[in-house]
């Protein structure tokens, strides 16, 4: 009964409004899907930024964007082959700036608005490097689904076909 | 015997002596497009062209839509068109022969397009070599192109300096828009005209305004053209509307030409009306159908 004046007076938006809003994510998926160069360059610092924290395969790695109803979503499956040695957020930090210092790819890294101190403060799973801020528009969500399964024994997460995880120290 | 007749319009040079204004540099090419069929491509290119020639330049309006001719049609000049301009590429009839000068101005031709021909037939180099031609001897070349991006697109806007985007109101249509401003050259700087705009609607939130649509494609703006039955009434009869004088859309095509030739022209604006029991009786009674 609620829910039936609740629908009778919302307000519906103004079509125009629609018609924008339609419109900006239209464009924003049009733009992503016109620009491989970009996707590309964005894949290898996603990547490159990941691998600070576990082993990845990046030969199988996949990043792509789906337009959704309310948005436009970066969806990033990267098959995790091992984790590195289990380091503090503190020494994160230092090796990230470190790193940053001496290695290019990590400055593009931050040009893309990937930084990496949230990433230091979340626990190393799979699910850690999709939750990274994207590039300002696009909404980074979830990981790809498969992997969520796995959330209890994330950090080995071992991929079929992948060697055994050799240094868990976790 | 029509056909000589046509010749001597035309020759020897087709055009009238230069007018002052235009004494020097060569013409410009510019080409009419949108990507999305329906927008009002050959409208705008004809009354931008009429305005243009009334303001004294030497227009040309190149049909490129081959196969689906119609830049005629709104001119009213489709009894007049003998030869096209497959004609022309492929060497069959001189320039001269096939350019068609409009009803009520001097300096205004056209060439229209091929109607049982496909746009595959047209060959880019050709194409752009004709304009080049052209930009010779008129002091603007207005390439009306064909809808979509395939070899038409191509063709149409193979020879010209610079690009009009027409774009309606619509998310389809700026979703195109967009889409072929990134296909043009990249050192081009398309100029936009929003075309049928209904302001009434846009106060009432319920379409696109011209902020929406340009805070999307980022162009300078060229033109705001109004959705108006006098668009309708003028492309029945023949008639471009920027040639009647009382029109307030006709004064849309006017500034937009009077913009292209360097003019200072205030911002377009497209005022709402008002739209009273009295404005309604004067249009049901007044109104020209």
């Amino acid at each position: 009964m609620f829910d039936f004046f609740k629908t009778l007076f919302k307000p519906t938006p103004p079509s125009g409004a629609t018609a924008k809003e339609r419109l900006r994510l239209v464009l924003l998926s049009d733009h992503l899907s016109l620009a491989p160069d970009v996707i590309e360059s964005l894949k290898r610092d996603l990547l490159e930024v990941i691998s600070r924290y576990v082993e990845i395969d990046s030969n199988h790695a996949d990043v792509t964007f789906e337009h959704r109803e309310r948005e436009v979503a970066m969806l990033a499956s990267i098959p995790i082959t091992g984790v590195r040695e289990r380091v503090r957020p503190s020494e994160l930090e230092a090796a990230s700036t470190q790193s940053g210092d001496n290695d290019s790819a990590a400055a593009g890294a931050e040009t893309l608005a990937l930084d990496p101190p949230p990433v230091a403060e979340a626990e190393p799973s799979a699910e850690t490097p999709a939750k990274t801020p994207a590039p300002v528009p696009v909404r980074a969500s979830n990981a790809a689904r498969p992997r969520r399964r796995r959330r209890k024994k994330a950090p080995v997460a071992p991929q079929p076909g992948a060697a055994p995880a050799q240094s868990a120290q976790a | 015997m029509m056909r000589a007749i046509e010749t001597s319009i035309a020759a020897p040079d087709g055009v009238p002596e230069p007018g002052p204004q235009s004494v020097t540099a060569r013409g410009r090419a510019i080409v009419i497009t949108s990507g999305k069929g329906g927008v009002g491509k050959t409208t705008t290119t004809a009354n931008v062209g009429a305005a243009l020639a009334a303001l004294g330049k030497r227009v040309v309006l190149v049909d490129a839509d081959v196969g689906l001719r119609n830049l005629d049609i709104v001119l009213g000049l489709e009894s007049r068109v003998k030869y096209h301009l497959l004609d022309v590429l492929e060497e069959k009839v001189t320039l001269d022969e096939a350019l068609v000068r409009d009803k009520r101005s001097e300096t205004l031709y056209l060439l229209a397009a091929a109607q049982t021909r496909e746009k595959e037939d047209v060959v880019t180099a050709q194409m752009k070599a004709l304009v080049e031609q052209l930009r010779d001897r008129f002091d603007f070349v207005l390439i009306d192109c064909p809808a979509g991006i395939e070899m038409g697109f191509k063709n149409a806007v193979a020879g010209a300096q610079h690009a009009i985007v027409v774009c309606t109101p619509e998310v389809s249509a700026v979703r195109d828009a967009d889409r072929v401003v990134g296909l043009l050259p990249s050192d081009w700087r398309p100029e936009l005209i929003v075309n049928r705009l209904r302001p009434q609607l846009v106060k009432k939130g319920k379409m696109l305004s011209v902020d929406d649509v340009n805070g999307i494609l980022r162009l300078p703006l060229l033109g705001v053209i109004a959705d108006e039955p006098g668009v309708i009434v003028a492309s029945n009869r023949g008639e471009p509307l920027a040639l009647d004088p009382a029109s307030e859309t006709g004064a849309a095509y006017r500034a937009i030409a009077a913009k292209l030739c360097g003019q200072n022209v205030p911002a377009p604006t497209v005022n709402v009306p008002s739209g009273g029991f009295f404005s309604k009786l004067g249009s049901i009674f007044g109104g020209r159908a």
